[in-house]
């Protein structure tokens, strides 16, 4: 093994996945002459802006040890409510917009706390959750959608634009500022402030975390609150986006959401992950659904290479880590996401306490 | 429950010990659960207490019955199979489609009956492949199962649309059909199917090697290493029965809707593990029970039939499923603080 700046970046899953990205780029442009066009980028990354986003929160949670399922139906509850504040209510639109924030942040908090405090594994926490919002949200609206929405929300902003020859106009619009202000946003928070190297930590090795002194209850709050706040955020530029909230538009993406994470390198066994290899992931996803439809293959084949993808991309993943490292446990336990978070696994016993104060 | 012929009282005390211990799936709060709700609906909804309502019971039940199924062998390993929708669903198809290309409408019994059996042969190779490669890769990989499976849900489900183009596969013989709804004694077969499927099942887990060392890995994977237990093969076993299931539960979906589609049943995938769960299959894997993964159905059913009556919208019931669920886990929780007080 070469120790050399070169080795230890080809030790790193989002170098990997950034050659594969370059490589199927390079043929993709080479066979379909529309892809590699200003336009055609620029579309791609506002369709793909509100998965971004909430794949910025979950890996943020995933990082954490953790694992969520329920965050696409909190950005559905969180829009549809906002909508209704903003349509039926009258209200201003900061009212609307923090209201729909708020509950995001309020829903992320109550699986945190049927987590932390009820002891249940985050998924089926989570899976729950979902189960009970998200059919709350179809009762109460009966499935319909709402169309009225005021103009301040549906117009379009456009931060930069630009014309070419043939007079096709390429912006800038807000979701593509928004996907990179999350993703800013979580990159400075994962990696400069003591709360997100403390979730690495804790994803890492929550008893050796609690140890240390690391507050475990505080950071599963922070950690699905910061997802609840960037599905609310997903869920209101999808109504911005497309000028409608449906109920169940979103229903179904938490799986594609989780495959883009975990194709950027992010762990399901927590305290792995990085925000540009989790931007990476979405980016491949993106080109090849793209690049396919270019090429005038079938969209129904489409999810016949999502489904290679993540199981290639894992398996090297995985297999060339376990060939570098000699582990002390060679095969990584096929157990549930976070298995190590409790201290006892016999469901009679009583848990023991964690160390509070 | 026969108790024989002693003093009243001896003969309660003993059925209270034996309850208290030996309900089905060591679960008594889950079987109170369960009787309350009965209770309460028969009070509350006139013909409640029906067999009419027995018998929608039992027809509703076998097919997220026989893919919790499919679901709890896995969870019991501490992993997970988010890929028997799709398994289900690609097995109904290809069964239909052998059955359509065969079968010409003058065919004779004889033909017929070779036919359907060579369909059903080619859906279980199918999902007996299906098991063994998704079981393959997660042993000797050790990706982790939900990520596998993820992909091999996409991978499926990806064929089975691109193949069929999204359109529901219909045609098959109407004996299918009347197989599905045909009684047994007033029981519906795919309702016997169900239970004869679960108390294998539970034979399985419980008595056999396989069953034990299932246990074992999910309680811990490295122990049961090193105790000479070959735990990829016990992986590669425990995802081929997970899909194996998955032919069964194809094969009363096909007697349920008479057609097969690759979008039948989505909705109940993440029900199942609910159902595990509830039935007190620890999600971290080593403990579970087939009998409470059963209760933990009726229950859900029970529920359902019930707010179907009172004229409640089914996403009620879904509401209600995970309530019931968090609140099940909630108390699970508790519990040992309640009796033992704090310990240290």
């Amino acid at each position: 093994m070469r120790n050399g700046s070169l080795a230890r970046l080809q030790r790193r899953p989002e170098a990997w996945l950034l050659a594969v990205i370059i490589v199927a780029g390079a043929l993709l442009s080479a066979a379909a002459p529309g892809f590699l066009t200003l336009a055609n980028l620029v579309d791609l990354l506002e369709t793909y802006s509100v998965q971004s986003i909430m794949a910025m929160g979950l890996f943020v949670v995933l990082v954490s040890g953790g694992i969520d399922i329920s965050f696409a139906a909190t950005a559905s509850v969180a829009q549809y409510v906002a909508v209704i504040l903003a349509t039926q209510a009258g209200m201003p639109g900061i009212v609307a917009i923090g209201a729909g924030l708020l509950i995001g942040i309020v829903l992320g908090c109550l699986n945190a706390a049927l987590i932390h405090f009820v002891r249940i594994t985050s998924i089926i926490a989570t899976i729950a959750m979902m189960s009970v919002t998200f059919s709350l949200l179809m009762y109460f609206s009966g499935g319909r959608s709402l169309y009225n929405l005021p103009d301040w929300w549906t117009d379009r902003i456009v931060f930069w634009q630009t014309e070419n020859a043939d007079g096709d106009l390429t912006r800038i619009t807000l979701p593509i500022v928004m996907m990179f202000a999350a993703a800013l946003l979580t990159w400075l928070f994962m990696t400069r402030t003591k709360i997100g190297r403390q979730l690495y930590a804790m994803g890492g090795n929550p008893e050796a975390a609690r140890r240390v002194g690391v507050n475990i209850g505080l950071l599963h709050f922070v950690a699905y609150g910061f997802l609840g706040f960037m599905a609310a955020v997903g869920g209101l530029l999808q109504a911005h986006r497309v000028g409608e909230s449906v109920p169940n538009a979103m229903y179904n993406t938490e799986l594609s959401v989780l495959s883009a994470a975990v194709l950027g390198g992010a762990s399901l066994t927590g305290g792995i992950g990085t925000v540009p290899g989790v931007l990476l992931g979405i980016v491949l996803l993106a080109m090849l659904q793209n690049g396919l439809n270019l090429l005038g293959v079938s969209s129904y084949f489409f999810q016949i290479v999502i489904g290679l993808t993540i199981l290639i991309s894992t398996s090297i993943t995985v297999m060339s880590a376990r060939q570098r490292r000699r582990h002390r446990n060679p095969s990584q336990p096929p157990g549930s996401a976070d298995t190590s978070r409790e201290a006892s696994k016999t469901p009679l016993a009583p848990r023991q306490e964690t160390a509070r104060g | 429950m026969a108790e024989s012929a002693s003093p009243a009282d001896a003969g309660l005390n003993a059925l209270m010990t034996r309850l208290r211990s030996g309900a089905p799936g060591g679960s008594p709060g889950l079987l109170a659960l369960l009787v309350v709700l009965v209770a309460g609906f028969s009070v509350s909804i006139p013909g409640f207490a029906s067999g009419a309502t027995l018998q929608s019971f039992m027809l509703q039940l076998p097919l997220l019955g026989l893919l919790s199924l499919a679901m709890v062998v896995p969870l019991i390993t501490g992993g997970l199979n988010l890929a028997i929708i799709a398994t289900t669903n690609q097995c109904a198809m290809l069964m239909v489609f052998v059955m359509r290309t065969l079968l010409t409408p003058e065919a004779g019994n004889a033909t017929l009956l070779g036919v359907i059996l060579l369909a059903l042969l080619a859906g279980l190779l199918l999902c007996v492949a299906i098991g063994l490669v998704t079981g393959a890769l997660i042993a000797y990989t050790g990706v982790h199962p939900i990520l596998v499976t993820l992909g091999t849900k996409s991978l499926i489900d990806g064929i089975s649309i691109y193949l069929t183009r999204g359109q529901a596969q219909s045609g098959i013989p109407d004996i299918f059909a009347r197989a599905g709804t045909a009684l047994v004694l007033g029981i519906p077969v795919s309702f016997l199917v169900l239970a004869g499927a679960a108390y294998l099942l539970g034979l399985v887990l419980r008595k056999t090697p396989f069953g034990i060392s299932c246990a074992m890995i999910g309680s811990n994977i490295e122990a049961t290493r090193f105790s000479a237990i070959d735990t990829r093969r016990v992986l590669v076993g425990v995802y081929t029965l997970s899909s194996v299931m998955c032919f069964v539960a194809a094969l009363v979906s096909l007697a349920l809707f008479n057609s097969a589609s690759a979008d039948y049943g989505q909705s109940y995938l993440l029900v199942t593990i609910l159902a595990a769960v509830l039935g007190g299959v620890d999600p971290f894997g080593g403990f579970g029970k087939v009998s409470g993964l059963m209760i933990a159905l009726a229950i859900l059913q029970v529920i359902s039939s019930g707010f179907n009556q009172l004229g409640l919208s089914p996403y009620l019931t879904a509401a209600i499923w995970g309530l019931v669920l968090i609140a099940v886990m909630a108390v699970q929780t508790i519990r040992p603080y309640l009796s033992f007080g704090r310990r240290r």
